[in-house]
């Protein structure tokens, strides 16, 4: 946390945060939202740029659909009501990377308004209103390192320039740094889902602003409030919250007053800078974009679209619950994420015992491909060969701790659990006759033990089961030893 | 042929037909022409001779292959500098773009050029198509053929002097307020402006977007009707473009306009020049003699007009203008340091002084404080003007009236005075505000030597572009463009 803020926590006990999230989604079309040059991220600056969204003298917008289908898709599940007819309008303001000098977004006839989100912090459930959900164009990339003239020169890349953006904004309804958290967390989750957005925080496809503001607890005016920017990270959200909400308190306490202002997380110093308001403050001076057509939803597009929704986090999470008999905990872990939930689903369903699949899902599998860098959609094992292992356990051809050398295997690989078993020869033995002659022969080696086991030093017996586990390198199944050495030490 | 820079369409394809004159042969003549008489008018900002040749022999090849004329085959064509040409600079008789090379055509020139057309070079206008009078150019001004000491009109004053001086047969010019009917008026040639949407802005650079049209001048009404169902028509890169088919506009120029009901705004007709008033007088009657019933009519929201006109352009303006600062391409100040004073230098240097002024006009209207007192009011504003056209259509076919209040006037008599210079427009900016098609075609001269054009203008309903060039066509044939 901050180093420069010390108060009592108390005194911050006295304080209630008062914070809205502004995000903004890069939606995963494959050509930008007014021309049809490439979204594709990574490519050689000003490659994927056009008369368009270079901004040329002459050049003029045209709205994608599959933006709008997406930004549909993204409202709909976020609750909010679409408006039939909503408008574009232009944001002026310059900057090198916004090459027309203004920003097609919309201002005060968005696309959707008043959705909700429910989250959870603790056992408590709470639901965050969503003001709007509006679309807008992206402006280029100022590059101001990375070339031998640097020092001098700023470069711009306009590949991003034109790419779908959806700004989703928050009522003031969060509470702590931990409900941001949380509200962003599932944001998130809703729109890979979705599949509208890679959420790729680096990469700059989701980006997150907050207003925060502190009142006294209990009090119902609002205090003034500040803009956070720069919240590129979940790490860093909750750390700038923190310290915003604290600088906020300090100020406060110490008889000042905040002051509206825009502030610049350094996640590097973990605080937030005022930025100069004079150079910042715009006046934007919006009006509807002429060279668009009102954007017109009809009841149509809304309905295909909401028959395209699929099932979504909370609701997964709940039938997880019912269908499979998982644990909350589990279900909810599992519904984090559409493929992971997905790869589950597919795994129980051919092993036919989903707890065990959830736990393998959320323990071994999860622990590999944490380990490898891998996404659960780059898995080595599929879902059906993870099902194929649970069943070798299940039917005990192979022991539960033997499983997790052969999924180790399987990840290596990529070959079935079935392959592995066989070439290596891990059959598990279950055969009380084969075990039977393994431990006459060891006791018969080790009579005073089990001499002492037969005078009722009981605890001799894991020594035994060791013993006979050793000899067939771990092959036997525990409890049929302990079965038959029971008998032969008799 | 004696000569050849005078021609209709018409003539040029029966004189390439007969093979009595060829394309090339044409294309020459109006680069010779352009040579001897441009220096005097300075209707161009520059040429592509040899472009223009070889379109020309592109077009006689074909005539010798044996294929068939393409509407606008041979026809030399100009091009105001606000649309863009690929491979040949558009300026936009600014300083700012004074080198600008766009890297693709308008659609309007590819459709020119797809119809045969043979493109002689590029016109002067205002800067940006701000102005009345083709002296905001940041090159040179136009002089007026008829009477070279005084303006072409504007801002396609060029445009409309390259046609009435036999430098081009056929241009494009565009109009946001008045800009091709109001210089069409002032060098006694014909000036369309179709409905808003009918003509494609792609590659327009964009003055006013709500305002803008690309639309052509001619020496005669079916000049400009062929070359406007050329250009016209929905194209997928300008979503304002209207999906609605375009007429054969020539098939409704058949003279016949008995039973059309002309409305005369009384509007129009107060505190005007009374010569100016008077030949459109007679234009009226002139209608009215061939059939037509004369209708006066009320337009009540005019004298809103100018100052919501005003508003929104330059709203629109201090907008699509701000791409113009120096960071990707045209012009930027030799020496500045930091960001902000790059822009401040390069626009101050790069920007006349018309364009400033409404950049910052246009600012101040969409400031927050003044937004809903301007700008909102003027739109609503324009509503009502669009709404006083939509009802008087109930009643009538066409709206006559006067282009201009004023004739040409001398150069640099209104420089210093732009309210003046504003009130100009008073008879275009309607139909520009409400969005539809409108003509202005000659009408007399005025008394007085050199003898000065009057324009008459037609406006007709939303999309009734083949209205307008029918009544303009007969008023035409009935010697309505010299009336007396």
């Amino acid at each position: 946390m901050s180093t420069l803020v010390t108060l009592s926590a108390d005194t911050l006990g006295q304080y209630e945060p008062v914070i809205g999230l502004e995000v903004h989604v890069q939606l995963l079309t494959r050509s930008k939202i007014f021309c049809s040059c490439s979204t594709h991220f990574g490519d050689p600056p000003n490659q994927n740029t056009c008369p368009v969204c270079l901004g040329l003298p002459g050049a003029l917008p045209v709205l994608n659909r599959e933006a709008v289908t997406m930004a549909v898709k993204a409202a709909l599940a976020l609750n909010c009501r679409i408006n039939p007819r909503s408008r574009f309008a232009r944001k002026n303001y310059f900057y090198p990377d916004l090459p027309k000098g203004y920003q097609i977004s919309q201002y005060d006839e968005p696309l959707s308004e008043g959705g909700w989100i429910d989250i959870e912090v603790g056992d408590t459930r709470k639901r965050i209103g969503i003001t709007r959900v509006h679309m807008e164009e992206d402006a280029g990339k100022s590059l101001h390192e990375g070339f031998p003239d640097s020092a001098e020169r700023t470069y711009i890349d306009l590949n991003r320039s034109g790419v779908p953006l959806i700004e989703i904004v928050s009522e003031p309804d969060l509470r702590s740094p931990e409900e941001a958290y949380d509200y962003l967390t599932r944001l998130k989750t809703l729109m890979l889902y979705l599949e509208v957005s890679d959420c790729n925080m680096e990469e700059g496809s989701l980006r997150v602003d907050a207003n925060v503001s502190v009142r006294k607890k209990g009090a119902a005016a609002f205090g003034t409030k500040t803009e956070v920017k720069n919240l590129n990270s979940f790490r860093f959200l909750q750390r700038a919250l923190a310290y915003e909400v604290e600088r906020q308190i300090d100020v406060l306490e110490n008889g000042g007053e905040i002051s509206q202002e825009t502030r610049l997380f350094d996640s590097r110093e973990q605080r937030t800078y005022g930025m100069r308001s004079k150079e910042f403050a715009h006046d934007y001076r919006y009006f509807p974009e002429p060279d668009l057509l009102p954007l017109v939803v009809t009841e149509e597009w809304k309905e295909h679209v909401l028959r395209s929704l699929p099932e979504l986090p909370g609701a997964k999470e709940s039938r997880f619950q019912a269908e499979y008999a998982l644990p909350k905990q589990d279900a909810a872990l599992l519904t984090a994420s559409r493929a992971t939930a997905d790869f589950f689903e597919r795994a129980a369903k051919a092993c036919g015992e989903p707890k065990l699949a959830a736990n393998w899902v959320l323990n071994d599998l999860s622990y590999l491909l944490q380990e490898n860098g891998k996404s659960i959609l780059e898995s080595p094992v599929t879902a059906e060969n993870l099902a194929g292992l649970i069943k070798l356990v299940a039917k005990d051809t192979i022991s539960g701790k033997m499983a997790k050398d052969v999924l180790a295997e399987m990840f290596k690989t990529g070959k079935t659990p079935n392959q592995i078993v066989s070439e290596k020869g891990l059959e598990q033995i279950t055969d009380p006759e084969k075990l039977a002659v393994i431990a006459r022969e060891i006791i018969a080696a080790n009579p005073k033990q089990a001499e002492q086991y037969r005078q009722g030093k009981t605890a001799t017996m894991g020594w035994f089961v060791g013993q006979v586990m050793k000899a067939t390198r771990g092959q036997a199944q525990p409890q049929l030893v302990q079965e038959v050495l029971k008998r032969e030490l008799a | 042929m004696d000569n050849l820079t005078n021609l209709t369409i018409e003539e040029i394809h029966g004189a390439l037909a007969k093979r009595e004159a060829s394309a090339e042969e044409i294309a020459r003549a109006h680069i010779d022409r352009i040579r001897t008489d441009d220096p005097r008018v300075r209707s161009y900002l520059s040429t592509c001779e040899e472009k223009a040749l070889e379109q020309a022999r592109a077009v006689d090849r074909q005539i010798a292959a044996g294929e068939p004329l393409r509407p606008l085959s041979g026809v030399p064509v100009a091009v105001k500098d606000v649309i863009l040409t690929r491979g040949l600079r558009t300026t936009c008789a600014s300083k700012i773009l004074e080198n600008y090379m766009a890297p693709y055509d308008a659609t309007a020139v590819q459709r020119l050029e797809s119809a045969g057309a043979v493109i002689l070079g590029k016109t002067n206008c205002d800067e940006f198509a701000m102005g009345s009078s083709t002296e905001n150019s940041g090159f040179y001004p136009t002089h007026n053929p008829h009477d070279l000491t005084r303006v072409p009109g504007g801002s396609s004053g060029g445009s409309a002097a390259a046609v009435a001086a036999n430098l081009a047969t056929v241009s494009l010019g565009s109009d946001t307020g008045g800009s091709i009917r109001q210089p069409a008026a002032f060098c006694g040639v014909v000036g369309m402006m179709g409905t808003y949407g009918r003509v494609s802005r792609y590659g327009l650079v964009a003055f006013a977007s709500s305002l803008d049209h690309i639309g052509p001048f001619g020496r005669s009404v079916r000049d400009v009707a062929r070359t406007m169902k050329v250009i016209a028509g929905r194209d997928a890169l300008d979503s304002t473009s209207a999906d609605i088919s375009v007429d054969d506009y020539e098939k409704s120029l058949d003279g016949n306009v008995r039973g059309v009901k002309v409305g005369v705004p009384n509007e129009y007709f107060e505190g005007l020049n009374p010569d100016i008033r008077a030949n459109v007088e007679k234009g009226i009657k002139l209608l009215e003699k061939l059939g037509c019933k004369i209708v006066p009519i009320r337009l009540p929201h005019t004298e809103y007009a100018i100052g919501c006109y005003y508003i929104i352009c330059t709203a629109e303006a201090s907008s699509n203008l701000a791409r113009y600062d120096g960071v990707r391409y045209g012009f930027r100040a030799a020496e500045f340091s930091g960001l902000r004073d790059m822009y401040r230098k390069t626009r101050d240097q790069g920007f006349g002084p018309e364009v400033k002024r409404r950049i910052m006009l246009g600012t101040y209207v969409l400031s927050s404080g003044y937004y809903d007192a301007y700008y909102l009011k003027a739109q609503k504003v324009r509503t009502l003007i669009a709404r006083d056209f939509v009802e008087a259509f109930d009643d009538v076919d066409v709206i006559v009236t006067p282009t201009s209040p004023i004739p040409p006037f001398k150069l640099n008599e209104k420089l210093d005075d732009p309210l003046q210079m504003y009130l100009a427009d008073i008879y275009t900016v309607t139909a520009s505000l409400a969005g539809i098609p409108g003509i202005s075609v000659p009408c007399g001269k005025l008394p007085g030597e050199p003898p000065l054009p009057v324009g008459m203008q037609i406006f007709a309903r939303y999309f009734d572009e083949s209205r307008l060039l029918q009544v303009a066509d007969a008023f035409e044939k009935a010697g309505g463009f010299s009336v007396s």
